[in-house]
């Protein structure tokens, strides 16, 4: 198994480069959540010059929609939605100073690239444990996008959110890492 | 003459309701015994981790009742009615979909329905996919599928020429799920359907995902066969729990066929990530 990171909330350059792919991480600190519909409303904002929901330096998006509260719970289930149709958007994202992602599947070359250049960071987070995952929600708290429903911007407080680093800055990609590894037989040529 | 079974709608209602509500808080136990059989078989430590974590989720779940995945799907209803029932106070399909609204609503799952091109959320999980077939007797079946949208997305539908054969399936199934990778939540149970049109051919796959986990099919031994097959090549190709590396992608290949046109070899491949949630009851 390889290493287990406790990290902290906002992250940073110096924190981004010293994780590699593989790295198990827990999360502490906010978090926001934003999945297909926001991230388009995030690109309209910036095209038109207008504010953003939330300043992104240093922060990290969660592409998640969780499930409604039940009474006296600060958030229902909660878990990752597939990062592939946030890729358009991700690059740009990246530039204007976000750190990290949290999703899950394999990400277009174009974000793996800004990831190494803007010196972020994407983790995977496990699919379809979202009661479990729950637990790690201290608070949640609307931010913009309400009219969305489970699509809108919220920001979470998370504690000790069990990640593991699919991108990192330098290049690594668990998933291809990890094939590589256990792969039994040639990969098969797409005949699409 | 036959006597007829009456029916009444608001006890589709409430059955409907109970099983989305149920189907979405509780693993069966066919999923629980293929997830600890892979947590027994996986060789990689991340794939061992993500298990354990599954698992670990499906108890916090049943005893919270709370929703296993924050995905609570789009809802898929099977029914099968009895040709000697008379449904009576009120509209069947209205009832089915009465079940669902308050499933969703008093429940708190997730309403992940939209319109397809404003995006607009239609905030009561409806509309439902319902497929009815009218069968012999004086019962009502009714089979309740939430289906999420991530291993949807990587199901798909080819029209092969016949020369491709049982080879040709095989390579295109194996195809499907290694493009999938990551994305579907592995490890995934995999609903083939050959034969039949088209549209025939995809709702043979998502009927094979009802059937318990790993059972295989008994009513033609080449299908077994070729489930095996299927099962051994996707295992091999590494990509493990939730794509961290391994040798359980995938949990069973569950496959269905039917007759085709002496030009046609529909194939199609439904994917259905772990949490693999239907229930039924039988009216």
């Amino acid at each position: 198994m390889d290493r287990i990171m406790a990290l902290h909330t906002p992250l940073t350059d110096e924190i981004c480069e010293s994780l590699r792919s593989g790295d198990r991480v827990l999360l502490t600190g906010k978090i926001y959540t934003a999945r297909d519909t926001a991230h388009q409303r995030i690109l309209d904002a910036i095209r038109a010059g207008n504010p953003l929901p939330f300043p992104l330096s240093g922060e990290i998006i969660f592409y998640a929609g969780p499930t409604p509260a039940k009474p006296g719970a600060p958030i229902g289930s909660i878990g990752p939605t597939t990062s592939g149709r946030m890729d358009r958007f991700a690059p740009k994202l990246l530039e204007l100073g976000l750190k990290g992602m949290i999703g899950k599947g394999k990400r277009t070359p174009e974000v793996r690239e800004a990831i190494c250049r803007f010196k972020g960071v994407y983790f995977g987070a496990v699919g379809g444990i979202a009661a479990l995952m729950a637990k790690c929600v201290q608070s949640a708290a609307w931010v913009a996008y309400e009219d969305l429903g489970p699509e809108g911007v919220m920001r979470l407080d998370v504690a000790e959110l069990p990640l593991v680093v699919i991108n990192d800055s330098h290049g690594g990609d668990l998933y291809e890492e990890a094939i590589d590894r256990y792969r039994q037989q040639p990969l098969l040529a797409d005949s699409d | 003459m036959t006597k007829v079974r009456e029916i009444s709608c608001p006890f589709v209602t409430e059955a409907v309701k109970r099983l989305f509500l149920e189907a979405n808080t509780s693993l069966g136990e066919d999923v629980l015994d293929a997830l600890y059989r892979a947590r027994e078989t996986e060789r990689s430590d991340l794939g061992r981790y993500v298990l354990d974590q599954i698992l670990e989720n499906a108890a916090v779940a049943e005893k919270w009742k709370v929703p296993l995945c924050q995905d609570t799907g789009f809802s898929v209803v099977f029914l099968e009615v009895g040709q000697d029932v008379h449904v009576v106070d009120g509209d069947l399909y209205e009832a089915v979909r009465e079940g669902i609204r308050l499933a969703y609503a008093e429940g708190y799952l997730r309403k992940s329905v939209c319109d397809p091109l404003s995006r607009t959320n239609t905030k009561d999980n409806l509309p439902a996919v319902i497929y009815t077939d009218i069968v012999p007797g004086d019962r009502l079946k009714i089979v309740a599928m939430p289906k999420g949208g991530g291993s949807e997305n990587m199901s798909g539908t080819s029209m092969l020429v016949p020369a491709a054969g049982y080879e040709g399936i095989k390579r295109y199934v194996v195809e499907r799920v290694q493009a999938a990778g990551s994305n579907p939540c592995p490890p995934v149970i995999v609903g083939v359907g050959i034969g039949g049109t088209i549209e025939q051919s995809a709702l043979l796959a998502k009927k094979a995902l009802l059937r318990p986990v790993g059972k295989p099919n008994d009513r033609d031994e080449r299908l077994e066969l070729l489930e095996r097959e299927i099962l051994e090549e996707i295992n091999k190709l590494g990509i493990g729990p939730q794509g961290y590396g391994g040798i359980v992608t995938a949990l069973a290949v569950h496959v269905e066929m039917m007759p085709c046109h002496i030009a046609s070899l529909p194939v199609s491949v439904n994917i259905q990530c772990h949490v693999a949630r239907h229930r039924e009851a039988l009216l």
